[in-house]
C-alpha cells in the first residue's frame, strides 16, 4: 500500500520506503529525509528566469539575481522526474521539508475501509 | 486581620491600581490571542433555547445576507478607491467580541483583525463610569496595534443591544487610503517611526445615537490630505453598519434574540469542530518551508521567513521562529494578530472555502512566535508595510499545506500553488487637474495572477490573494478624477511560473500622470532580486521584478509629433530606448514617494503565479497554446518545456520534441550530484559575509542579522536599526570621491 504524498512522490507503508510515482524507483527509507536519494543541481536562477531587458545596461532586469539566489533542483535518480524546486540563498542548507509519523500513517491507512497496509 | 478584610483590601488595591493604569495601550495579553472567549452562560441558555436547525439556519442567512448587503452599500456609496474595489468588509461579533459573521465579498483579513479591537472595547470601555458603552454609540479605531493590517484600514463599530442587552457587535472597515502619514496614500514605506505613519486612533467612540461627534469628526479631517473623504467614508460605514443592524433586528423580531444568540456562538463553534475533523484527515509530521522577503522598501536585504508547521490530529501549530528579526526604523513589521489574520484568509480562501468565514478557523491552530521577531513587532516600531512581511508568510504557509493537502481524502479545493502575493500598483499623491488634494492607492493591484492548479494552469491577473472578489475599476472613470493615466497594459510574455501548469500571468503598465503640476508615485512591492512566489511539486516560482522608470519626456509630446516611436512593452522600450535624452532605469520596488512630471513613464509588472510539476511533463500542445496566446516566445518554449514546433503553422514536431525530452532526462542524471555529497560542497556554517541577511541559517535558534558577525539567540531578539539609504549612498559617493582625489 502506498500513500501518495505530492504528486511525485509516495510512502511504500510495507516497505517504508519513500517512492518514485512515476517510475516506482524506491528513494530513501520512510523515517528519512527523502532528498538524501535524489540527485541535485545547482542551477543559476537566470537560466530559468531569463533577463527580459539587458542585463549590461540595468541593475535589476526581471530575472533572480544569481549573488542572492539559486535555484536547487531535484531529479530522481531512475527516471529524472523533477520530482522538487527550492529556491535558497547561495550556501543556505537544504530544507528537511516533509517528516511524517510513519507509524501514524500506517495506522490509518489501515482503518481505510478496504486498504490494507 | 480577618480573611473577609485582606480580601476587600486586596479588592481594593486591584481596583486602584485598574482606575489608575497610566496608559491603557494595546495588551499583549489581548493581542496574541487569537482564540475565542469562553462560552457565556447566557450563550448557552440560549443554544439550549433554540436548538432547531431550521431556525438556526435560516436566522444565519438572514444575518449573513445583512453582512453582504452592507458590503455592496459600501462599494456603491464608499468615496476611498479601496472602498470601490472591494477593499472593504462588514462582520458581525459575538457580545465578548468574537468574529462570527462575515460578508462573502471583501477582504477578510480586515475582519480577522478587528476581534481585538472590539475586545478591548469589551474589556477597557464597557464598564468604564466615563466611557461606557450605550446603544447608538459609535466606534471608531485605525491604530493597527490594537488589530488591524495598517493605519490606512479605518474601522467602524456598533455595538448591538436588545432590550438593554448586549448581544453583539457590528463592525464596517475600509481600506481608506490617506490617513496623513509623512507620505500621501497611508502606507508610508518611509516610515522610521510609528509617528510617521499618520493617524492613529485607538478604539473611541466618536458618536452618539448614531451621529457622530463634529468636534472629532472635523480633528480626524484636519489630520489627513483628504478631509472631504474622510468625513464621506465615516457616514459611508455607519450607514453600512445600519443596515446590518436592521437586519439583526428583524432576525430577532422574526426568530427570537436566544435564535440571534447562538447562530453567533454556535457558527464559531461548528467551525472549530469542523476544522478539527478535516485536520485529523491530514497526515500527522512536520513540514517545513523557507522563504526570503528581498526587500524593506527602502533597501533590499534577505529577510527570511522560516516555517515549521507540526500537525498532529486535530490540531495543527505554526512555528515562526528562526525569523528575521523586526526592524526599528523600517515600515515593513508585523503586528501578530494581522499575521494571523492573513494566514486566516489562506485557510478561508484556498484551503476551506465552504467553512463559515470567522475568526474561529484559528483557534485549533496554535502559533510560536518569537517576541521583537518581524511576525511579533513591538509597540514601538512601524508597521505601515507589513504586507512585506506577512504576504509572504502566506505564500510560505501556502506552498507548506500543499504537503499535508495532498495525501489527505477530503479535499475542499483542488491543490495550488501559491498566488502571486504582491501589490504592484502605484499609490499617489499630489494636487489633480481640478485642483483637489488627494492621497490614495489605484485599485490595479487586485490583478495578482493565480499559481498553478492540479490539473490545470493558474488564470492571469484575476484577483487578489486578500480578496477573491474585488475589482480593479474603471480606468475612464479614475482618469476623469485624478491625473493617472495607463498608457499601456498586457500581459507580459515569458514572464511565468513554468510546471506541468503554469502560473497564471500578469500584466506589465505604462503609467504616468497628465495635466498637474504636483503629483507622485510611490510603489510598494518586493521580489526585485529573490522571487517572492514560489511553485510546488518540482514546479518553478515566479521571476523577478523591478520599478523601471523612464524621466525626462513628456510621451503626450512624443505621441502627439512622433507616434511611430511609441512602443507597449517593457522590453521594447528598456532594450530599444526608443527616445532621446530619456533616463531609463531599473529600480526595486520600493520608491518613496517621488515627483512625476507630466508624461514621464512608470513601469510595474503584476507578477505571475507559482509553477506546480515538473516542466517535462507540461503537454506539448499546452505549451504550443501559451506561444500562440503570446504569453511565452518560441525560445522558451524549446528550452525550458523542450517542445519543438513549426514556427509558421505551430503544428507539433513530436519526434524533436521527445527526443528533446529524452536528452534532457539524460542531461539531468549526467548534471544531478547525490545528495549528500551536493550538501557536503553547498552548505555554510553562517551567512555568506557578501549577504545581508536575516534569520536563521544552520541553526533555527542562531538568528543572524545582516553579517556574519551579528547574531542573536532565539528567545533574545532585539529590533534592528538600519541606516538611512540616502545616507548610505552618500558615504559610497564620498569614498569614491576621496579615490579619485587621492589618484590625482
Amino acid at each position: 500500500m502506498k500513500a501518495n504524498i505530492t504528486e511525485y512522490l509516495a510512502i511504500d507503508l510495507e516497505k517504508e520506503m519513500w517512492c518514485c510515482r512515476k517510475c516506482n524507483h524506491e528513494i530513501a527509507p520512510a523515517r528519512s529525509n527523502y532528498k538524501e536519494g535524489l540527485l541535485v543541481y545547482n542551477r543559476d536562477p537566470q537560466e530559468i528566469h531569463k533577463p527580459i531587458i539587458n542585463p549590461d545596461w540595468y541593475e535589476f532586469t526581471f530575472s533572480p539575481d544569481p549573488n542572492w539566489c539559486q535555484i536547487l533542483e531535484y531529479y530522481c535518480p531512475n527516471c529524472s522526474t523533477q520530482v522538487e524546486v527550492e529556491y535558497l540563498p547561495p550556501g543556505h542548507p537544504p530544507i528537511h521539508d516533509m517528516e511524517f509519523d510513519i507509524d501514524a500513517l500506517k495506522e490509518r491507512y489501515l482503518k481505510r475501509e478496504g486498504q490494507k497496509v | 486581620m480577618a480573611i473577609d478584610a485582606t480580601k476587600r483590601e486586596q479588592e481594593l488595591v486591584e481596583q486602584f491600581l485598574k482606575e489608575t493604569t497610566l496608559f491603557l495601550g494595546p495588551e499583549p495579553r489581548l493581542m496574541q490571542d487569537h482564540g475565542l472567549a469562553p462560552i457565556t452562560n447566557r450563550e448557552i441558555q440560549a443554544i439550549l433555547k433554540e436548538n432547531d436547525p431550521s431556525i438556526i439556519s435560516m436566522a444565519r442567512s438572514k444575518m449573513q445576507a445583512g453582512a453582504n448587503e452592507a458590503y455592496e452599500m459600501l462599494e456603491q456609496i464608499g468615496a476611498a478607491p479601496g472602498a470601490k474595489w472591494g477593499d472593504v468588509v462588514c462582520g458581525i461579533f459575538t457580545a465578548k467580541g468574537d468574529l462570527s459573521i462575515v460578508s462573502s465579498g471583501g477582504v477578510l483579513i480586515f475582519a480577522g483583525c478587528t476581534q481585538y479591537g472590539v475586545k478591548y472595547i469589551v474589556e477597557n470601555w464597557l464598564n468604564d463610569p466615563e466611557v461606557g458603552v450605550e446603544p447608538g454609540d459609535i466606534f471608531y479605531y485605525n491604530d493597527a496595534r490594537y488589530g488591524g493590517v495598517h493605519n490606512t484600514d479605518q474601522n467602524l463599530i456598533l455595538p448591538v443591544f436588545n432590550n438593554g442587552e448586549l448581544i453583539a457587535w457590528i463592525v464596517t472597515v475600509v481600506h481608506e487610503g490617506e490617513n496623513g502619514a509623512v507620505e500621501p496614500g497611508g502606507m508610508p514605506s518611509a516610515a522610521e517611526q510609528v509617528y510617521d505613519q499618520g493617524l492613529a486612533i485607538s478604539p473611541m467612540r466618536v458618536g452618539r445615537n448614531y451621529k457622530f461627534y463634529k468636534d472629532l469628526v472635523t480633528y480626524f479631517q484636519n489630520s489627513v490630505r483628504e478631509p472631504k473623504l474622510q468625513v464621506v467614508d465615516m457616514k459611508a460605514k455607519l450607514h453600512g453598519a445600519l443596515r446590518i443592524l436592521q437586519r439583526i433586528e428583524e432576525t430577532i423580531a422574526e426568530y427570537g434574540v436566544d435564535a440571534a444568540i447562538a447562530v453567533l456562538r454556535k457558527t464559531l463553534d461548528d467551525t472549530v469542530e469542523e476544522v478539527q475533523r478535516r485536520l485529523t484527515q491530514w497526515p500527522d509530521g512536520k513540514v517545513r518551508m523557507m522563504g526570503i522577503a528581498d526587500s524593506t522598501l527602502r533597501e533590499n536585504l534577505l529577510i527570511k521567513v522560516n516555517l515549521e508547521l507540526t500537525k498532529k490530529g486535530g490540531e495543527l501549530t505554526l512555528d515562526f521562529r528562526g525569523s528575521s528579526p523586526e526592524f526599528a526604523n523600517r515600515a515593513n513589521n508585523s503586528v501578530t494578530s494581522a499575521m494571523k489574520g492573513m494566514l486566516a484568509q489562506l485557510f478561508l480562501s484556498f484551503v476551506w472555502p465552504d467553512l463559515p468565514r470567522n475568526q474561529a478557523v484559528l483557534a485549533p491552530m496554535k502559533f510560536i512566535i518569537d517576541d521583537h521577531s518581524i511576525y511579533n513587532a513591538s509597540y514601538d516600531v512601524p508597521n505601515a508595510q507589513s504586507m512585506m512581511t506577512f504576504f509572504p508568510a502566506f505564500t510560505v504557509t501556502q506552498a507548506a499545506l500543499a504537503k499535508y493537502l495532498y495525501n489527505s481524502p477530503e479535499k475542499a479545493t483542488k491543490l495550488i500553488a501559491p498566488w502571486y502575493n504582491m501589490i504592484r500598483t502605484t499609490i499617489y499623491g499630489g494636487i489633480t487637474q481640478h485642483g483637489e488634494t488627494v492621497g490614495n492607492l489605484c485599485a490595479d493591484l487586485n490583478g495578482m495572477p493565480g499559481g498553478a492548479k492540479e490539473g490545470m494552469d493558474g488564470e492571469h491577473s484575476i484577483a487578489p490573494i486578500f480578496a477573491p472578489m474585488s475589482e480593479q475599476g474603471e480606468q475612464e472613470l479614475i482618469e476623469e478624477e485624478i491625473p493617472i493615466m495607463q498608457l499601456s497594459r498586457r500581459l507580459m510574455k515569458d514572464n511565468q511560473g513554468f510546471g506541468k501548469y503554469r502560473g497564471g500571468q500578469g500584466y506589465q503598465m505604462f503609467v504616468t500622470q497628465k495635466e498637474s503640476d504636483f503629483f507622485g508615485f510611490m510603489t510598494t512591492t518586493i521580489g526585485s532580486k529573490y522571487p517572492s512566489t514560489y511553485g510546488i511539486y518540482g514546479g518553478y516560482a515566479c521571476p523577478a521584478y523591478p520599478l523601471a522608470k523612464i524621466k525626462g519626456i513628456d510621451i503626450f509630446e512624443i505621441m502627439k509629433n512622433e507616434p511611430e516611436k511609441m512602443v507597449y512593452t517593457t522590453e521594447e522600450i528598456m532594450n530599444n530606448r526608443p527616445f532621446e535624452n530619456a533616463t531609463y532605469t531599473t529600480h526595486h520596488g520600493g520608491l518613496q514617494f517621488e515627483l512625476a512630471q507630466e508624461g514621464e513613464i512608470y513601469i510595474i509588472t503584476q507578477g505571475a503565479g507559482g509553477g506546480y510539476g515538473d516542466v517535462l511533463d507540461r503537454d506539448p500542445e499546452l505549451v504550443i497554446k501559451d506561444v500562440e496566446e503570446n504569453l511565452i516566445s518560441e525560445e522558451t518554449a524549446n528550452r525550458i518545456y523542450k517542445v519543438f514546433f513549426n514556427p509558421e503553422t505551430l503544428i507539433l514536431d513530436s519526434e524533436k520534441t521527445e527526443e528533446a525530452r529524452r536528452k534532457e532526462r539524460e542531461d539531468r542524471k549526467k548534471r544531478g550530484i547525490a545528495y549528500q555529497e551536493f550538501v557536503k560542497n553547498w552548505v555554510t556554517d553562517t551567512p555568506p559575509a557578501n549577504l545581508p541577511f536575516y534569520g536563521s541559517w544552520k541553526e533555527k535558534n542562531v538568528i543572524y542579522a545582516g553579517s556574519p558577525d551579528n547574531y542573536m539567540t532565539e528567545g533574545n531578539l532585539k529590533a534592528v536599526w538600519l541606516p538611512n539609504p540616502k545616507d548610505v549612498r552618500i558615504a559610497e559617493l564620498e569614498t569614491e570621491l576621496k579615490e579619485l582625489g587621492d589618484k590625482r
